[in-house]
């Protein structure tokens, strides 16, 4: 591999000397081609932005491969208020921070039993939730869509009087769907702890509830917040669930209502880019804000050291 | 890991620690285990398993007492009958194998690309993986405008908008727009692969990198003779990911189908399964037995991934 002379002096002392080749055109060639593909990576979204920020009726006239003559924020000002943003954001908040809570506390309390005292049938239960949350959830929607129609729900929980067309319902299968694949982190993450920190809780007498609350959720912060970061993102970003379960459209979170909005409020693409490209700002303010925390979730599940 | 080292632990102790629990606690940890447990079991598993049995059934979806039993037929209906099956197992396998063969080990290429210590690499990781950040859905409306006939940016880079010359429809011509959805869930999965193996090669001892190039091997050697075959857990998990992101792909073709559900050209089986829920049609039954299909194939992939996932861990 060709090395060229690294930026950091602690990168020098890694990396032996001996294999040191060639310097150079290898790697501007490679600098080349990873620009090139940041930037193809880019394109739609730039497009996006692009269309957004032109009136319409100049875009109309003078096609969309111009140069623009103004740049304006109008088309989000008109996106926000025709298509009651701030309605739907809160609809996204409040399905999206008591599903990403409950999961996390149920996948802490499943990974807490199976790292603790769990004995013969720890591995299956393992299996059992990781392989509940890797399967499609087409393959269980008619049932669950029949079943949701059956529970009866009292009516000021949810004025369909069942978990059907409830965020109430939405809530649940995000938390039974997703305690699965963090289960499987913070099992692996628990581990790590040793075993010796509760025994001596236990020792001296701690109740299981102790150890639980005040000694192990407090060592897996790390792991707690990687999770919350990916499960918040996802849980927004949720389409089919919030598709199906929802009868009417004004209870859906963002996501899904936008693909309603766009043929009844939105009329002309720019307004569609604009609402788009709304839409996708939390997650987007989350992940360069929490970039670090993002990523490590989605490879904690995969890659264990 | 902590697996092994519990097991070896003298079962004696293990015993009078377990014998300290009081009734409270016990109760404690019932509930822990039992409320996710409950709810799991409950909305994943149970559906699971009621779509096996609803699939050998008619039922309306209204009362419990119209459901009948009828063996094979929702199944020789979907084989013989339903003109949008087999285009969509087409379909599904076609986006399998897509994905399998350029998203995948391009994304694994620009990992080995990245991992190489360069200038700027948090910036091309950043702008690539954009695309996995952000909803299925909206990356369906951002597709949504730049393929659109008039104005989109594809058309009019390649003057391809003009109605009474070339005009490529690329969402609604059937022979066009699975590959053009294709082309956009294979952006998004590029960017997914990139980020899991590039957490594999972080993981990977660079030691054996250097030996290898010590003993001259090119770069591809060491790559395809020794960094490949190391990181064999993350290709299996690669390898997992991609067949269930086939299964399950079901927001990018809705929205870029209209919002409609099945467009000609665009049916997959869990869009099929999906239509038979929102649309007025209601046959249980046929929505079960699709989703049966789906669940075995699923079931096929991840019963062997994890079983040996976890034998591993254990040892």
């Amino acid at each position: 591999m060709t090395t060229q002379a690294p930026p950091r002096p602690a990168a020098v002392s890694r990396r032996a000397p001996v294999i040191k080749k060639r310097v150079g055109p290898a790697r501007v060639l490679l600098h080349v081609f990873l620009a090139l593909t940041a930037v193809v990576w880019l394109l739609p979204m730039l497009w996006a932005v692009y269309t957004s920020l032109r009136p319409y009726a100049e875009t109309a006239s003078r096609g969309f491969l111009t140069l623009p003559e103004k740049i304006t924020g109008e088309n989000y000002a008109t996106a926000w208020a025709q298509a009651q943003f701030p309605h739907f954001f809160w609809n996204s908040l409040l399905i999206t921070v008591p599903a990403v809570l409950l999961t996390l506390l149920f996948a802490a309390g499943i990974a807490f039993f199976v790292t603790r005292f769990g004995f013969r049938f720890n591995l299956a239960l393992l299996m059992l939730f990781t392989a509940g949350n890797l399967l499609p959830p087409q393959a269980i929607i008619t049932p669950l869509y029949e079943l949701y129609l059956k529970i009866p729900l009292p009516w000021w929980m949810s004025d369909s009087g069942s978990l059907y067309n409830s965020a109430w319902g939405v809530i649940a299968i995000h938390v039974a769907y997703q305690c699965g694949f963090c289960t499987f982190v913070l099992s692996n993450y628990m581990r790590t702890i040793p075993g010796e920190i509760t025994e001596a809780a236990m020792v001296d007498g701690a109740p299981v509830w102790r150890q639980f609350f005040q000694i192990i959720l407090p060592l897996c912060r790390p792991a707690f917040a990687a999770l919350a970061t990916l499960e918040s993102i996802w849980i927004y970003n949720d389409f089919f669930w919030a598709l199906v379960l929802f009868q009417s459209g004004d209870k859906r979170p963002i996501t899904s209502a936008i693909a309603n909005l766009s043929g009844e409020y939105f009329t002309n693409p720019n307004l569609i880019a604009a609402g788009s490209l709304l839409t996708a700002i939390p997650t987007l303010l989350v992940y360069f804000l929490l970039q670090k925390q993002f990523v490590s979730g989605l490879t904690l599940g995969s890659s264990k050291g | 890991m902590g697996v092994s080292t519990k097991a070896a632990r003298p079962s004696a102790k293990r015993r009078k620690v377990r014998r300290r629990l009081t009734k409270r606690d016990k109760a404690v940890l019932g509930v822990l285990l039992g409320v996710p447990l409950v709810v799991h079991v409950g909305l994943v598993w149970f559906p699971a398993i009621a779509s096996v049995l609803l699939s050998f059934t008619r039922w309306d979806g209204i009362g419990l007492d119209t459901i009948h039993w009828s063996g094979f037929y929702e199944y020789v209906q979907a084989f013989t009958n339903d003109p949008s099956f087999w285009p969509a197992v087409v379909h599904n396998v076609l986006w399998l194998v897509f994905l399998l063969a350029l998203p995948t080990p391009f994304g694994i290429f620009l990992a080995y690309q990245l991992d190489k210590k360069i200038r700027f690499s948090r910036f091309y990781q950043t702008a690539i993986f954009l695309p996995m950040v952000i909803s299925l859905a909206v990356v369906g409306f951002i597709w949504q405008i730049f393929y659109q006939p008039d104005y989109g940016l594809v058309n009019s880079l390649l003057g391809t908008n003009n109605p009474n010359g070339t005009y490529l429809d690329w969402l609604g011509d059937p022979r066009l727009n699975l590959w053009a959805v294709l082309v956009a869930a294979g952006w998004r999965h590029t960017a997914y692969i990139m980020i899991l193996y590039l957490a594999g090669l972080k993981s990977f001892d660079p030691s054996l990198k250097e030996a290898a190039s010590i003993d001259g091997a090119n770069e591809r050697q060491i790559f395809f003779r020794v960094t490949f075959p190391t990181l064999r857990p993350v290709n299996v998990i690669i390898l997992v990911v991609t067949v269930l992101e086939g299964l399950r792909a079901f927001d990018l073709v809705y929205v870029l189908g209209g919002n409609t559900g099945s467009k000609k050209g665009l049916e997959l089986l869990s869009v099929l399964i999906t239509n038979n829920i929102v649309g007025e049609s209601g046959q249980v039954g046929y929505g079960s037995a699709l989703a049966v299909i789906l669940l075995i194939v699923s079931l096929v992939v991840i019963v062997p991934y994890l079983v040996q996932h976890f034998r591993r861990e254990e040892r």
